[in-house]
């Protein structure tokens, strides 16, 4: 179906329905009970695995398929976010003009820094990279906002002023919207203790992101996806079979840094607002966690990295020392006390520290990310012997 | 005039004259072996022709054109393949998908941005790859993980990727270095099959006499970056010159 194999059609499937799913498989817990803080269904983090599974799996096609490690990804995120607010101010709060324009705007964007930075590979590629996006972040953040030319807004962000012309708007709302589907707009489905939240954003958030591992799926199969992985493991056999690897490798820049606008615009949409933060090396260091963390090379890997650390960032973040003591309120006060200070450092404004701990760990015992853990865990199970039916089998024998 | 032209070519890498005036012409469906002691220039010469390295002076012409200041992957377009020292291919990929590139570089030249076709839909290239397979008695291996298989396979599979490109001029540099006797025999033979049945002109770079007499219809005798005797091959054995060339001079 679709063009896939069986394995892949089973496997899009499947993400389709954990993707629609999602605010019931979120909210395992009742509102009420004391667990519920573990929920990670509401809107806003919904949206956020949308969109940096989308930025996951685009940078998966440079990293983990063309084996060009990129420390500057996050620069078109931010050029993406950029693009989409001025399409807000200029036009209208419909998004998709402003997402046509962010994936537009960081196609020729990373066109010309991939143009630059393909020379090099390997560290100096990445060095590379990271410089380029450490300028834009510098550029955004004070250079292209100055009274005579103000691109950015600089230290304030972005946004839309009720000053804006917004040509297009007319009797438009004043809130971003999809042809007068407010982004916002949330519908609570109550079943007994349980709430779930139905957002529009995170449906066309859901939608994009779909769409988005739909094209990643077939760029794995195609026979240009089979040269990425070609230049991945042997750059001069491949120049001497009569390949040219800069265009492939410009291409699959070029397509990943569209998804990172992609991935900007739909944060802009969800937020009309774009800040020089979303470009700093930090958040280009996040998308290599979480390619990694789920599994680089693997189609479903980045989206479950994405996932994981978005989880972790805004469930482990809010575990303050009140919550760790309501945990332990039933021991003794020391032991209480004892506990909390452990934990502490752990949680809340700690909660990298558990993230760095279980990277290391992913990486030392499973260096194929989750994807590989589960694989492992699948074939523990059935007693079976198999590869990740992620990693690209070669194809039957002809009939 | 041969299908491979070198004309006066000279390289020099500061003092060393690496090449010194070498004149060679490969005739179309001969099998030209260059031997020469080590630091004679082969390998030097080898990577003039296939666009690692350019000439101080001279020329190179295959089937009439110049080669020189082509990228590799340019010459490779044109119908020359390499097989190198240490069998150069995809380890991470299968056999069957290590092929499958070369079919596809062959059929769509350097570029071609195609990432929604799919490939099970390129039957002709299956198709291709297969038959590939079979002809050089690798079909049973056609899941394996390139990596894992031994020295004389990894040989037999980057052999099957040039065939499948249906090279007009085939480089050999040292194809059996570093291999068993059985697969070095192996290779011999593989080799002879497709001289006699593809009829490929093939250069070969090679240390190992007895392969060299095996297969060579022509054999060139590098000294010193300049060639000294070029003859068939029954001739070669009994030359004084290359007997000084391999031994040193030693009836000063």
């Amino acid at each position: 179906m679709f063009g896939l194999d069986k394995a892949d059609t089973r496997t899009f499937l499947f993400v389709i329905a954990i993707t629609l799913l999602a605010p019931f498989i979120l909210n395992p817990f009742p509102t009420d009970s004391a667990l519920a803080q573990f929920n990670g269904g509401y809107p806003d983090l919904m949206q956020r695995f949308m969109i940096f599974g989308i930025f996951a799996v685009g940078f998966n096609i440079l990293f983990g398929l063309t084996g060009y490690l990129s420390f500057g990804h996050a620069a078109f995120l931010g050029v993406g976010s950029y693009a989409a607010v001025w399409m807000f101010k200029l036009l209208s709060f419909n998004i998709i003009p402003a997402i046509a324009l962010s994936i537009l705007v960081t196609g020729l964007f990373s066109l010309a820094i991939g143009y630059i930075c393909l020379r090099r590979s390997g560290i100096y590629f990445s060095i590379l990279t990271l410089a380029f996006a450490q300028m834009s972040f510098a550029m955004a953040y004070s250079v292209l906002s100055n009274p005579s030319f103000n691109l950015t807004n600089g230290e304030t962000g972005l946004q839309v002023y009720a000053s804006d012309p917004q040509y297009l708007k007319g009797s438009g709302p004043d809130i971003t919207h999809l042809f007068g589907l407010e982004m916002n707009a949330t519908k609570t489905l109550e079943v007994g203790a349980w709430a779930f939240q139905f957002n529009t954003g995170f449906y066309v958030c859901a939608f994009f992101m779909i769409v988005a591992f739909y094209i990643a799926m077939r760029i794995f199969r195609s026979p240009f996806g089979l040269m990425l992985r070609a230049i991945k493991t042997n750059q001069t056999r491949l120049n001497y079979t009569g390949l040219n690897s800069r265009p492939y490798t410009l291409a699959a820049f070029v397509i990943s840094g569209m998804y990172a606008g992609l991935a900007g615009g739909l944060l802009a949409a969800m937020d009309p607002l774009a800040g020089a933060e979303r470009m700093q090396w930090t958040a280009s260091g996040e998308v290599v966690l979480m390619t990694i963390l789920g599994g680089a090379g693997t189609l479903i890997g980045p989206l479950l990295g994405a996932g994981f650390i978005k989880y972790f960032e805004n469930i482990f973040s809010k575990i303050n020392d009140n919550v760790l003591h309501t945990w332990f309120s039933l021991m003794p006060e020391s032991i209480e006390n004892f506990l909390v200070t452990i934990i502490h450092p752990f949680v809340g404004k700690g909660w990298h520290l558990t993230l760095g701990l279980m990277f290391m760990l992913i990486v030392i015992f499973l260096p194929g990310g989750l994807v590989d853990g589960g694989t492992r865990i699948w074939n523990k199970i059935t007693g079976r012997n198999r590869t990740s039916p992620d990693v690209v089998a070669s194809p039957k024998p002809a009939e | 005039m041969g299908i491979l032209e070198i004309n006066n070519v000279n390289k020099r890498f500061g003092g060393l004259q690496a090449l010194g005036d070498v004149n060679l012409s490969v005739e179309e469906g001969t099998v030209h072996a260059i031997i020469g002691p080590n630091g004679a220039g082969k390998s030097t010469l080898l990577n003039c022709l296939i666009g690692k390295l350019l000439p101080d002076t001279g020329t190179v012409t295959f089937e009439g054109r110049s080669i020189l200041g082509l990228k590799p992957h340019q010459i490779n377009q044109l119908g020359i393949s390499r097989v190198f020292q240490t069998p150069e291919i995809f380890s991470t990929l299968s056999v069957f998908e290590n092929v499958m590139i070369a079919c596809f570089a062959k059929r769509d030249g350097s570029f071609q941005l195609n990432p929604l076709t799919s490939i099970r839909g390129e039957r002709d290239i299956h198709d291709k790859v297969e038959q590939m397979l079979l002809d050089v008695n690798m079909a049973d291996k056609r899941n394996a993980i390139a990596a894992s298989m031994s020295r004389g396979d990894k040989r037999r599979l980057e052999m099957a990727m040039c065939l499948v490109q249906d090279p007009k001029l085939l480089l050999l540099d040292e194809p059996t270095a570093g291999m068993a006797r059985a697969d070095t025999n192996n290779t011999i033979e593989l080799l002879k099959e497709i001289e006699e049945k593809r009829g490929i002109t093939m250069v070969i770079i090679e240390h190992d006499m007895h392969v060299v007499f095996s297969l060579a219809n022509k054999i060139t005798v590098l000294a010193q970056g300049t060639p000294i005797v070029e003859d068939v091959p029954s001739k070669i054995k009994g030359n004084l010159k290359v007997q000084e060339a391999y031994l040193g001079g030693a009836h000063e």
